[in-house]
C-alpha cells in the first residue's frame, strides 16, 4: 500500500474527522443500543431537513453553523414528539419513529421546493447537506467536531451514574428520585448532537449505521457498559479511519458507504468470534455439552 | 383527463394501497421494516440492472421486490441469534445493503442515470408522462394502472386471509397450535409489503411510501380498537390526506409528495391530540382522574384504619396528612375537599372522620 496518502492534507483531515465521528457515535450508540432506541438516530437524521431549510431561508447563505443549529433544533423537536407520542398514546416506539420522521422529511421537501423558487444561487447543493459529502470536509468543520466530541464526553462523564441507571432500569431510577424523563431527554439530545455531527459527512442513511454498528459489535465482547462504550468508540474510530483510507486509495469510491461496510464487517466478526457470546463459541459449547452427556449415558 | 387529475388519482390509489399492509405492520411492531425496505430495494434495482442492462425492464421491479423480502429474511436471521435486539438488527442490515448499492452505482454505473436524490424525494409530478400503450392506443399513465393493480391485490389478500392475518397478528403461538402457518403468512405479508413499496415508490419516492404505509394506519389506530374498522379508517384517511395534500401543493406550487406527507403528519397530530379514544387530552384527563381516585382511596383507608386507634388525633389531622403521605399539600387538600363534598369524609376540629358512606365505599375494595 502506498503510505504517502497519509501525508495528504485533505485525507488527514477527513480521516481525523471520521475517527472523531466514530468516537462520538460509538459512545452515544451504546446508550441507544441499551435503551433499544437504535433507530432513533435514523429518524432524527431524516428529521433534520426542515430545520436546515428554515435556517437557510432565514439566513439566505449556506453557513454550516446556522444549518447545523437548525438541524439540531429540528432533530431534537422530532425526538421530543416521538417520546410524547409513546407517552400519551398506545402507539409503540417504532411506529412513532416512522410517523414523525416521514412527516418531518415531507415538510423539509416542501421547504426545499420553496427554496428552489427563491432564485438564490446559494441554494445549489443544499440537499447534499443531508446526503453527505466527506470530500468537502474542511478543517473548520473539524474544530466543530472536536468541540462536539468534548461536550459529549464531559456530559456523559458528569451524568454517568444517572445515564447508566436510566438506561438499564428506568422504573427503578424514578423510584429513587432520578427522573428517567429528564435523563432520557439528555441522552436523546446527545444522540441528536452525534447525528448532526455525522450527517454532513456520511449522510442520513449511513449516519444511523454509525450509531448502531460499533455499539452492536462492542456489546458482543463485554457485559459492562463502561467497557462497551470504550470498545464501541474504538470500533467506530477504526471504521472511520480504515474506511477513509480504502476509499481514498481506490478511485470512484464514496467515503461514507465504505466506512459503513467496514463497520459492518467488524460487527460480523464480533457476532461470530466474540468469546462467550459469539456464534462459534455457542456452537462449540453446545457440542462439548453433547459429548459430556453422551459420556454420562455410556 | 388533465395531468393534475391523474396525479391526484395516482396519489389517492397509492395511499389506499399502502394503508392495507401498513395496518398489519404497525400492529406487529414492524413499522421500521418499511423504512428498511425502501432503502434496500435500491440494491435490488442495481443488481437486476447489471443482469439485464436495461433501465426500463420489468425485471428491475421484480429484483427490487425480491430484495425487499430478502431484507426481511436477513433481518430476522440476525434477530434470531439473540445477539442484538430487533431494532438494531434492522439498523444493521439496511445501511450495509444500501452502502453496497451506492458503491456499485458510483463504481460501475456512474454513467447511467440512477439519480439517488429522486429516489428519496420522489417525482410524482412526472408520473402522468409515462403512458401505458395498449395496441398502440394511449389508455392512461402506467403508474395509475400499476398502483391500482397493487391496491386490488392487497385488498384481495386481506379479504382472503383476514381471519388468518388477525390470529397471527394478535396471537402467534395460538395460530401455530391451531395449525395455521405463521411463518408462511408472515412472508406472504412481507412480499405484499415489498411489492407495494416497490410499485408505489417508483411513482412517489421512498419517504412518501413510509408516510403512506405507517401514518394513516397509526392515525386509525388512535381512533378504534377494532381491526376491520382500523383498516377501513386507514384507507379513508390515506385517501383524504392525498386529496388535501395534492390540492395545497398545486395551490402553493411546492412538492406534491412533500405536501402530502406534511398533511398526513398534521392530520395525525390533530387526531393524536383530540381523539376521544386515545388522544392526549383524553389520556391526560384519564390519568388525572386515576391520580385523584387513588389519592381518595388512600386517604379513606388511612383515616379509617387510624380512627379506632389512639394515635388518630395526630394521624388524621388534615393539616399534617400530607406529611404522612409525602404528597403535595395542595393536592391532598383538594382531595379532602372533594371527599367532603361527596360526604365520604367529615371534618371536625381539623380531624377527619370516615362517614358511613365512605366506609361502604372502601369496603368494596377490602
Amino acid at each position: 500500500m502506498d503510505l504517502s496518502i497519509f501525508k495528504d492534507y485533505t485525507i488527514q483531515i477527513v480521516a481525523i474527522g471520521s475517527a472523531i465521528l466514530g468516537v462520538i457515535s460509538g459512545i452515544m450508540g451504546s446508550f441507544a443500543f441499551i435503551r433499544k432506541q437504535s433507530l432513533l438516530g435514523d429518524a432524527v437524521s431524516h428529521s433534520a431537513l426542515p430545520g436546515i431549510c428554515i435556517a437557510f431561508i432565514l439566513t439566505q447563505i449556506k453557513a454550516t453553523e446556522a444549518l447545523l443549529l437548525g438541524a439540531t433544533l429540528s432533530g431534537f423537536l422530532a425526538s421530543y414528539f416521538i417520546f410524547s407520542i409513546v407517552r400519551y398514546s398506545k402507539i409503540k416506539f417504532d411506529t412513532a419513529l416512522a410517523v414523525v420522521f416521514s412527516s418531518f422529511f415531507g415538510l423539509g421537501v416542501v421547504f426545499l421546493t420553496y427554496i428552489q423558487k427563491l432564485a438564490n444561487s446559494n441554494q445549489a447543493g443544499l440537499d447534499k447537506f443531508i446526503f453527505g459529502q466527506a470530500s468537502t470536509f474542511l478543517a473548520r468543520d473539524l474544530k466543530m467536531m472536536v468541540a462536539m466530541c468534548i461536550i459529549t464526553i464531559v456530559l456523559v462523564g458528569l451524568f454517568w451514574k444517572e445515564m447508566k441507571i436510566v438506561s438499564f432500569d428506568s422504573e427503578f431510577s424514578d423510584t429513587i428520585g432520578i427522573s428517567s424523563q429528564k435523563v432520557g431527554m439528555l441522552i436523546s439530545f446527545l444522540i441528536v448532537l452525534a447525528v448532526m455531527v455525522g450527517i454532513q459527512m456520511v449522510g442520513v442513511v449511513l449516519m444511523s449505521a454509525m450509531l448502531i454498528a460499533p455499539a452492536s459489535a462492542a456489546r458482543q465482547w463485554t457485559n459492562q457498559l463502561s467497557k462497551m462504550i470504550v470498545l464501541s468508540s474504538i470500533f467506530g474510530a477504526i471504521s472511520g479511519v480504515v474506511g477513509t483510507v480504502i476509499s481514498s486509495t481506490t478511485s470512484k469510491l464514496a467515503t461514507g458507504p465504505v466506512i459503513v461496510l467496514v463497520a459492518s464487517v467488524i460487527v460480523l466478526i464480533s457476532l461470530i468470534f466474540a468469546p462467550k457470546r459469539g456464534l462459534l463459541w455457542r456452537k462449540l459449547k453446545f457440542r462439548n455439552k453433547n459429548k459430556e452427556e453422551y459420556k454420562v449415558i455410556e | 383527463m388533465s395531468a393534475h387529475v391523474q396525479i391526484q388519482i395516482i396519489a389517492i390509489l397509492a395511499a389506499m394501497a399502502c394503508a392495507i399492509p401498513g395496518v398489519f405492520l404497525i400492529l406487529r411492531k414492524m413499522a421500521m421494516i418499511c423504512d428498511s425496505i425502501t432503502h434496500t430495494i435500491l440494491l435490488g434495482i442495481v443488481i437486476s440492472f447489471f443482469i439485464v442492462q436495461d433501465l426500463s425492464s420489468p425485471l428491475l421491479v421484480i429484483g427490487a421486490a425480491l430484495m425487499g423480502v430478502l431484507t426481511v429474511y436477513l433481518t430476522e436471521l440476525l434477530n434470531q441469534t439473540n445477539l442484538v435486539s430487533e431494532d438494531s438488527a434492522i439498523g444493521l442490515i439496511f445501511p450495509a445493503l444500501f452502502s453496497i448499492a451506492i458503491i456499485m452505482i458510483s463504481k460501475f454505473a456512474s454513467s447511467v442515470h440512477l439519480c439517488i436524490d429522486s429516489v428519496f424525494l420522489g417525482e410524482i409530478e412526472f408520473a402522468p408522462f409515462d403512458r401505458l400503450l395498449l395496441n398502440g392506443t394511449d389508455i392512461g399513465p402506467k403508474a395509475m394502472y400499476l398502483i391500482g393493480a397493487i391496491f386490488i391485490i392487497n385488498l384481495i389478500f386481506v379479504l382472503l386471509f383476514y381471519k388468518e392475518l388477525k390470529l397471527v397478528t394478535f396471537d402467534k403461538s395460538e395460530a401455530f397450535i391451531l395449525g395455521f402457518a405463521p411463518v408462511a403468512l408472515h412472508y406472504a405479508l412481507m412480499t405484499i409489503v415489498s411489492i407495494t413499496t416497490v410499485g408505489v415508490f417508483q411513482a412517489v419516492g421512498s419517504i412518501l411510501v413510509i408516510s403512506f404505509m405507517i401514518v394513516p394506519p397509526a392515525t386509525a389506530y388512535l381512533l378504534t380498537n377494532n381491526l376491520k374498522r382500523m383498516i377501513f379508517y386507514a384507507i379513508l384517511i390515506g385517501a383524504i390526506n392525498s386529496a388535501i395534500g395534492h390540492y395545497l401543493a398545486i395551490r402553493w406550487d411546492v412538492s406534491i409528495a412533500g405536501m402530502i406527507a406534511t398533511v398526513t403528519g398534521i392530520v395525525f397530530t390533530i387526531v393524536f391530540i383530540l381523539s376521544p379514544n386515545d388522544g392526549v387530552i383524553t389520556n391526560i384527563r384519564r390519568r388525572k382522574k386515576q391520580r385523584l381516585d387513588f389519592a381518595k382511596l388512600s386517604i379513606l383507608f388511612h383515616v379509617n384504619r387510624h380512627m379506632a386507634k389512639d394515635d388518630f388525633v395526630e394521624e388524621c389531622n388534615i393539616n399534617t396528612l400530607n406529611e404522612h403521605f409525602r404528597m403535595n399539600k395542595k393536592f391532598i387538600n383538594d382531595t379532602i375537599t372533594e371527599l367532603e363534598k361527596e360526604s365520604m369524609l367529615e371534618i371536625k376540629n381539623s380531624i377527619a372522620y370516615v362517614t358511613d358512606k365512605g366506609r361502604d365505599f372502601i369496603e368494596a375494595y377490602d
